[in-house]
């Protein structure tokens, strides 16, 4: 695949934000800055990348990286049939992104559920609240150092007694 | 159950425990609440090659308020967990639980921050048919056990609902 000519217009007109432009297995990889995601995402959308195909993070505790956390999106042109991942690196500090559900609305949810899972926050998304987890749970259970037993979240219930049968066998 | 000979007609007589009881075994309604792989498992049972309907088991409820016995097949999570304790407290006297299942009863694999380690730490459960799934014989087997726990129930229990 050749997105040669879209990765030097990307990197002539965002120079400080494009930390890597990578190609492996006929896949381009995008490495960047997060606070400038937004404007990055609305280049590639009006260059004909109109689907969001995935939405996910990656925790670099274990792993090394720039930051802690990596937010990866999954573009696709349907129009040319090409796709480009963009990796955007987040701090530990301040997990905070530009929301990107103004360009493509699944990623309503998709955010939300890296919310949930990560803890990462998306600035003027519309309904960030978590989306698997129970809303009063405390933690974000894909980090690494969240415990997997986790923090005893599943021994908080009440417990219901038997109502009539108490003496049976 | 006794039968008196000598009198005109043929009559049987009973307890009225016993043959409620008797009523009661034979047509238990079972509230399924199958979350995973083991609610398929389930189904089969109640399909024609094991045919949960000989044991009088068939009529399927969804209603908890319709139901006696809840069937709880598949890993409960902790966002699962307050539906399942409502259903059940939904569900009329007398009323009877099955733990179907590795996850339903222990948590099986899934030894995760979500997921419940045997539903019976907060609800009684009266049956736990271990597999994984379970194959229909076994779920049987299970019900055929809650039958005989039927059986021996006595009203003297009932009045003792707080």
């Amino acid at each position: 695949m050749d997105l040669s000519d879209l990765t030097t217009r990307l990197q002539e007109k965002f120079p400080d934000t494009v930390l890597e432009v990578s190609e492996e297995n006929d896949e381009v990889t995008l490495q960047l800055k997060g606070s400038s995601i937004l404007e990055i995402l609305s280049f590639l959308k009006a260059d004909g990348f109109n689907f969001l195909a995935d939405l996910t993070a990656v925790d670099n505790l274990t792993l090394g990286g720039n930051e802690r956390f990596t937010v990866v999106y999954h573009l696709l042109s349907h129009e040319r049939v090409e796709r480009i991942v963009v990796k955007a690196y987040v701090s530990e500090e301040k997990p905070l992104l530009p929301s990107v559900e103004s360009l493509w609305k699944t990623a309503d949810w998709q955010e939300r559920e890296v919310y949930d899972l990560f803890g990462i926050e998306f600035e003027s998304h519309p309904n960030l609240i978590r989306i698997m987890n129970p809303d009063e749970f405390n933690g974000y259970p894909l980090r690494k150092d969240f415990p997997r037993q986790g923090r005893g979240e599943r021994k908080d219930f009440p417990i219901v007694e038997r109502m009539t049968r108490g003496d049976r066998e | 159950m006794g039968l008196i000979k000598d009198t005109k007609s043929n009559i049987l007589t009973t307890t009225v425990e016993a043959a409620v009881n008797w009523g009661r075994k034979n047509s238990l309604w079972p509230m399924p609440f199958g979350t995973a792989c083991c609610g398929i498992e389930l189904m089969a049972v109640l399909a024609s090659r094991s045919d949960i309907a000989r044991f009088g088991a068939e009529a399927i409820r969804f209603s908890p308020r319709q139901s006696d016995l809840l069937l709880v097949a598949g890993r409960i999570t902790i966002k699962m967990m307050p539906v399942l304790q409502r259903i059940y407290e939904q569900m009329p006297e007398p009323k009877w639980v099955i733990s179907m299942g590795a996850c339903a009863s222990s948590g099986g694999v899934f030894d995760t921050y979500s997921v419940i380690q045997g539903v019976d730490q907060f609800i009684p459960v009266d049956v736990y048919v271990p597999g994984c799934p379970p194959r229909p014989e076994g779920l049987i087997d299970g019900l055929i056990k809650i039958q005989k726990l039927v059986e021996k129930d006595t009203f003297s229990n009932y009045s003792k609902r707080k």
